[in-house]
Formats: C-alpha cells, structure tokens, sequence
C-alpha cells in the first residue's frame, strides 16, 4: 500500500487552489464547488468501501444528517453557522456509529449491509418528509445572511477554498489511515476477516470505527451543501443520488485509494454537465450515463483512473527496462 | 376499531396484495437461491414491466390479462440476456462487482424510464378496474382477486418447473453446489441466465396484475422492492414456499398496520421490519456465500 | 507436574445433532510440539477452531495457563500469545510480502517503521527475507505456508496452533518447513499442529494425539503411536493391523 506521498498531496491541493484566481467564471466555479463536495463525500465513502471493503449503498444516510443537523439548528435554533457545521458533522458520525455497531455487531457484509444501508437510507428519508423539524414536505431553508461569520460568502471563491480545505483535509486523514496500524488492520479485515482476527485484530472495532470517520467526511460535506445551497429537503438529503455519486466517484477514480474519489468525482462531474450540453437538461439522463459508467467500469477497470495510470506507468517502465543496452534492472 | 366488520376485510384485502408481493418476492428469491446474488435491479425491472403493460393497453389496446402472454416471454428473454451478456461478463464472477453491477443496471433502467416518460404518474382506466366481488364478509376488487389467483397459479408453476423439468433440476443442482453441477456437464451460464429470466417474467405477470388497480411512475418499482426484499429475508433467501407464505405474511400485516398508523407511516413499518429481520434473525437467512 | 501451557478438558461440539467432537482432552506442555493426528472427518479441525476461539465448544473447558478460556475470541487469544495458521492460505491481497507480516507485528507495536522492521526480521527467520517486495499474492504455495507462518510468528506469540502447515508442500519444500519448525521451539514456542505428512510428525513431534471419530484414541511419543494396532485401523480399516503385521511390513 504505498499512497501519495504528503508533498504529493499538497502539491494537488495547491494547483486547485489557485483555479479561482484564474477565472472568474460563476459557472466554472460553480462546478468545480459541487464536484469537490461530492469528492468530500464519495472520500468518505471510500474509507468503509474502498479500504474497509464494505459497500454501503446509503451514504445518503450520513450525508443527509449532516445537512440537516447543520440547517435545523441555525433555521430553528438560531445557532452560529460553525458551530451547526460542526455540531453537524459529530451528528452524522453519531448515526454512523450507531448503524454501524449494530449492522457489525449482526456481522452483515456484503450484499446484506448493502441492503441494510439502502434501507437505513430510506427510513431516514420517510421520517424526514414527514416530520416537522425537518420541514416535512417543504424542507428547510437557511436564511440569506452573507458575511463569513455566518459561513455565507459574497463571491464563490471563499466557498470554493473552504471545501477544498475540507477535500485536503480528508485527503490527509485518509492518507495517514494508509501509513498508520488502524489502515493495515482495516485492510487485513477487508481481505480475510478470519486470518485478521487470528493475528489479533478485532473486526467489529475496526469496521466500526471505519463507518465512524467514513460518516463523520461524508457529513461534513452535508454541511457545507446547505451552507452553499441555503436549501435542504429530505430528497436532497436522503435521496438515492448522493448515495450513488458517493460510490460511483471512488469506483471510477480508484477504490481504496487517497486520490481516486477526486479523480473520479472530476471524471463522473465532467461526463455529466458534457451530457447536459449535448443532450439537454432532462432529468434522469445523467444517472443513466452513470449507471452505464458504473457497469462499464466493473468490467473493464474495476481499479478505476487510478489503476489504469498505474498500469500505463508500470508499462512504461517494463518497456525501459526491455530496452537494448540497458543492463539487468 | 377491532371488529371483524372491519378487521376482516383488512385481512383479505391482505392477503390479496400480499399474493401479488409474493410473486415479485418468488422472482427475487429464484435469483438469490440459484445465482447467489441480490438482485439490486428488481424494482426497476419491475417498473419497467409496469411501463410496458401500460403502454401496451394504451398503444396497443391489449387488456393487461391479455398483454401478459406477450409480456412474459418478452421480460423472460430479457432478464435472459441481461443475465448472459452484461451482468455475468461485467462482474467476473466476483461478488462484490456484482452487486455494483445490478445497481448499475437498476439505475440505467430507472432513469431510462424517467427520462422517456418524466415523474408523471399515470393510471389506466379499465372497465372493470372498479367492479368488486361480493364475498359476505367483505367486497373485494375484481382485479385483485384475479391477482391473488393468478399469483398463486404461478408460484404452483415454478414449483413444479423447479421439481418435474430438466432445467429445473439443473437449476437445483447449481444452487446446491455449482462446480459439481458444472462437472456435471450443466451449462452454468446458460442456467444462471434462464433463472433471471425466470425471475423477470415473474415481474412481467406481477405488472399485468398490478396494473388494473395500480399506479405507473419512474419510482413504483422501488417500493415493491422493499417489501420483496423483507419477504424474501423473512421467508428464507431461495425459498419458493418462504416467499409464498412470507408474502401473504407481509401483505396482511401491512394491511393491517395501514388501518392503524396509515399510509406513510406503514411504509416505514415495512423498512423497520426489514432491517429488524437482517439483524437479528440471522439464523433466518441463509449467509453469504464467501 | 507444571502446569501445562495449554490444557483441553473434555470438549465436545454437536452441530445440529451431529457430534463432531466427543469428550476431547489433551494437555500441551509449553516449550514442546505436540501434533494432532487422525483420519480426515476425525474432527481435528474443529477441535482447533475451537482451541483458536472460533467456535464456541458444546461442552468442556479449554485453559491456557490456568486460566479459562473456554469461548474467548480469537483476537484476545492472541494478544494472549496464542495464534492460529490456517489450512488454506490466503495471503492479504493488494500488500507485499513484508506489509503482509506487519499486520502480525502491529499486535504489539504501534508504529509503521517498528512493525515493519520486526516484520523483516522474522521474514529472516523463515526464509522470506529475499521476497518481501514481492505482492503476496504471487507466492508460490510454499511461500504462502512460509507467509502464514511468518505472519503468526510477528504477533509475538509463543504458543503457536498450526492447521496442516505443510500441506501442498513437495518432498524438499516439506524437509526445509520441518527444519524451520524445528528452529523455532529453540526460540521458547510451543507449537500444536494438525498433521498429515508423517514426516513431519515423526521428525518433530514430542507427543503425538490421534482423533479418530471425534474422540481421542490413543496419545504418546510418535513411535509409539504409530505403531499402535488401534491407530493404524482407524486409518486403514478394521483389521488391517493383523493384515500388516502378517505381511512383515512396518508402517510408516
């Protein structure tokens, strides 16, 4: 498992941050915010998919906690905007630790937890149309108040710079899981569960507390979607697409690696508004280029972006190596 | 609230709704029994099933009655070739590809739907799709009772392909053990096909039923499914008998729970069940196949 | 007499009405390896899972150094010092050879650098020191064996339940495997081992247990064993014993 290094890492981060400065385009930037969101969530998704090997097809349930934590306490309670974002993020790694201590503790896997997770999504989603501090049928609108204290901006790129702080910050956590003791038990977990235990691993602790951080990324990104949008209904926040964008981006960029939902979340974002300009706006038809990329990518690049360029590379230095006057590498 | 006067025809009504979750729960159980998979694309099959029956009455003037002997080879070949030629080859064989992939497939054919024909709900308007049966204790809708008997029908059919035909004792074979079956001389992929067909075609005939009393929007598989998941977690992943009992199960209890805590909130009610199932009644299930 | 390192009391298992193991007892004194043999369906395997704490036994009590352990996970087992191979080995896939055997040396060590270090150092040990580079999936069947043993060696543990380690194994691949078992009880392990290759057992073993039908038939020195009319029916069959002895043939 040897990830990008720090300074790789960094160095992403930095060429990102400098793509406001260089247009001023609403639209660009508009795009770039909500690919970066969906990067933050599906960077979530990928530590209990990708590096814990547990597919969950309801990210929606945390995402979607994230956001509305986030929204109802500023729209009901008059909380300062941070700390709602915060409170949001501990509320979507709370229902991640809950679901996950008993969908673990049952020792579901596959396409059980699947199941499971698109069912907690769902139930989720019921309640939230239904009950009157999420707003029921109507949502919850966050009132306009555009100055920083209230995590409101004038312009896009202090919104831009502050979900790629969270993108960056996410990239590291997940990097250092890679390098730490907890990323090699999570991984030994995921390849065989029973040879892990025998070396003294326990799975329910590391799968539990892979569902946990996973929640906690993904929630974040709730947050700021309705800090950016001042809008959130039980739709938006439970609803089946951000649990399919948040598997689809890791799937497509690399799953189990630190760049992969970036990646993806840029390739699956750029298919998408390329199919709007083509085809028209009608609903429905991105989700089915989606679909057809999640397929295609299953069975021609299960590694994703990530793998194809490793493969490229390790070509490229197999073909040096085989070069005439080249001594025995 | 609990005399019979009212009490029974909720259980009736039941069990007729309940006959028709199970066909769509048999379909569902054939696959898991056989190929060992959860069949993520089941509701939007279904629904796609529905958008065909409704566009064969309306474009073709076929009666749903008369429509599903032209719709159930239709889905079965169709649920055939699915099976064959993208989600066997896409998944290598691997479990958790193949999950992605009936996913990929539920959403590509749900959104197709949503794309050609918008959220717009639709409803047919047959002759009869009002006329009630009079049994004493209750009044039950013609359609409805023709569905439960149909359904019925069917699931005695599938027992019978399963134990009396060739195909059907290849089809036990794999599902007990497939490298012996392909040993054997079985052709597994061919197998493995015909059982999601199979399982389709159940869809097929489940639409043709629900058709006359139901409603057709991008989002109707969706809560069948649901519901088909928990019968068949419930009655016993590959059970045809489980699915059957489980479903008249199911279809009463949510009758039931309609009466007292009303529409969403049974929804709800059925979720809750299912993952109540999943946790703690592992000895129901029949694992993971590793 | 000290009290053995491991001790089996009268364990039984029965899954839905079949009684896999009946009434199974052996002691295992630390610094020795002591090998489990007998026909396959004896119900050698389960009794090792239920050692190893993956099944819960029926009935009876497993101890380990006094203490009761009887239904105690496998991951506590090993922060105790007992650790497990398996029968068929599937290395982590995705790591190299050496990340591989960390995940053994993380048990008792926090950092990436420590685990890795230990880790090379008992690659060294079983002869892994050249391929740990190597993605672990693309070692050959011996290697695996080497891997399992290596990855259970990292945990630090020193009562060692090895599942037919040398399985699969050619003649030379089995002798350099024997003499790698061998150095280790030099080291202060206790080693338990299911066994078919007799090999090994005679080579190796101190005290022999032979299963057969669920029930301990007999116990001893390997020679001894081996010899026994008892232990060479339950393998080949009733009579068997007389039909040897008459030909003037030694089983081995």
């Amino acid at each position: 498992m040897s990830g990008p290094s720090i300074a790789r890492i960094v160095l992403v981060i930095a060429v990102l941050a400098i793509v406001p400065l260089l247009t001023a385009s609403n639209a660009v930037l508009n795009f770039l915010v909500v690919t970066l969101m969906i990067a933050l969530v599906a960077q979530g998704w990928n530590v209990l998919g990708g590096y814990g090997g547990q597919y969950s097809f309801g990210h929606a349930a945390f995402f979607g906690t994230g956001a509305f934590v986030t929204a109802v306490l500023q729209a009901r309670y008059g909380v300062n905007a941070w700390a709602a974002f915060i409170a949001g993020i501990a509320g979507s790694a709370l229902v991640g630790a809950l679901i996950g201590a008993i969908t673990f503790r049952s020792e579901l896997k596959g396409s059980y937890f699947a199941l499971v997770t698109l069912a907690f999504a769902e139930v989720f989603r019921i309640l939230a149309s239904v009950a009157p501090i999420t707003g029921a049928g109507v949502g919850t609108l966050v009132a306009l108040d555009l100055r920083p204290q209230s995590f409101q901006f004038q312009s896009r790129a202090p919104s831009y710079w502050i979900v790629l702080a969270l993108l960056a910050v996410s990239l590291l956590v997940v990097r250092m899981i890679e390098g730490s003791r907890f990323g090699a038990w999570l991984v030994a977990v995921r390849e065989n569960e029973d040879a892990a235990k025998a070396l003294g691993i326990n799975p329910f602790q590391v799968k539990l507390a892979a569902m946990t951080i996973s929640a906690a990324i993904a929630g974040a990104g709730g947050g700021f979607y309705v800090q950016y949008f001042l809008f959130i209904d039980s739709g938006i926040a439970y609803g089946p697409w951000i649990s399919i964008e948040a598997l689809l981006a890791p799937i497509v960029g690399g799953i189990g690696t630190v760049f992969g939902p970036l990646l993806g979340a840029l390739a699956v974002k750029a298919l998408g508004e390329g199919t709007k300009l083509i085809a028209g706006d009608a609903p429905g038809l991105d989700l089915v280029i989606y679909g057809c990329v999640l397929i295609l990518i299953v069975a021609f690049a299960p590694n994703g972006i990530v793998g194809l360029m490793l493969k490229a590379r390790q070509r490229f230095v197999l073909a040096k190596d085989l070069q005439p006057g080249r001594s025995d590498g | 609230m609990l005399s019979p006067v009212i009490l029974l025809p909720a259980v009736l009504n039941g069990l007729l709704t309940g006959a028709v979750y199970a066909l769509v729960a048999l379909g569902l159980t054939l696959i898991y029994g056989v190929l060992h998979i959860v069949n993520f694309a089941h509701g939007a099959l279904l629904t796609a099933a529905l958008f065909a029956a409704f566009f064969a009455y309306r474009l073709l003037g076929l009666d749903p009655y008369l429509a599903v002997f032209l719709l159930t080879p239709l889905f079965f070949v169709l649920g055939y070739c699915l099976q064959r030629f993208v989600i066997g080859p896409a998944s290598h064989g691997e479990d958790r590809n193949i999950l992605l992939v009936t996913l990929g497939v539920a959403v590509v054919v749900e959104n197709v739907l949503l794309y050609f024909f918008r959220a717009d709900t639709r409803t047919v308007d047959l002759p009869y799709g009002f006329a009630v049966l009079d049994f004493g204790v209750a009044f039950l809708a013609v359609p409805r009772v023709i569905g439960f008997c149909v359904a019925l029908v069917v699931a005695l059919a599938l027992w019978l392909i399963l134990n009396l035909t060739d195909t059907g004792k290849a089809m036990r074979a794999v599902a007990k053990e497939k490298l012996g079956a392909e040993l054997s001389g079985i052709d597994v992929g061919h197998i493995y096909a015909v059982t999601f067909g199979l399982g389709t075609a159940c869809l097929a005939i489940a639409a043709c039923l629900l058709l006359p009393t139901y409603y057709v929007n991008p989002q109707v598989g969706n809560a069948f499914v649901l519901v088909a998941f928990t019968i068949v977690v419930l009655g016993g992943m590959g059970s045809v008998a489980g699915s059957l009992i489980g479903g008249l199960l199911v279809g009463v209890v949510e009758s039931l729970s309609g009466l007292f805590l009303g529409e969403s909130l049974g929804q709800i009610g059925i979720f809750v069940i299912f993952i109540l199932v999943l946790l703690f009644r592992p000895s129901g299930l029949f694992g993971e196949r590793t | 007499m000290a009290e053995p390192l491991l001790r089996v009391e009268n364990v039984s298992k029965t899954f839905s009405g079949l009684l896999a193991v009946d009434g199974a007892s052996l002691t295992v004194q630390a610094g020795r390896i002591t090998a489990l043999i007998g026909p396959n369906g004896a119900g050698k395997t389960t009794l090792f899972a239920m050692i190893s704490g993956f099944l819960a036994p029926s009935a009876g009590r497993i101890f380990h150094r006094g203490e009761d352990i009887t239904g105690v996970p496998p991951y506590r087992l090993a922060r105790r010092g007992i650790a497990r191979t398996f029968q068929i080995v599937r290395p982590f896939a995705g790591l190299s050879v050496h990340e591989n055997i960390a995940v053994g040396a993380y048990l008792s060590r926090r950092s990436r650098a420590d685990a890795l270090e230990a880790a090379g150092q008992v690659a060294e040990l079983v002869g892994l020191g050249d391929l740990l580079d190597r993605p672990a999936a693309g070692l050959t069947v011996a290697g695996r064996k080497r891997l399992e043993l290596a990855r259970v060696l990292a945990t630090g543990a020193n009562l060692l339940l090895l599942d037919e380690v040398l399985a699969g194994l050619n003649p030379s691949e089995v002798a350099t495997m024997v003499q790698t078992i061998g150095s280790l009880v030099g080291r202060g392990l206790t080693i338990l081992m299911i066994e078919h290759v007799m090999q090994a057992v005679m080579s190796l073993a101190q005290h022999v247990y032979v299963l057969s039908e669920g029930r301990i038939l007999t116990e001893g020195s390997p020679q001894a064993v081996v010899g026994d009319a008892r232990v060479i029916e339950a393998y080949l069959g009733r009579g068997a014993a007389a039909r040897l002895s008459a030909a003037g043939s030694r089983h081995v």
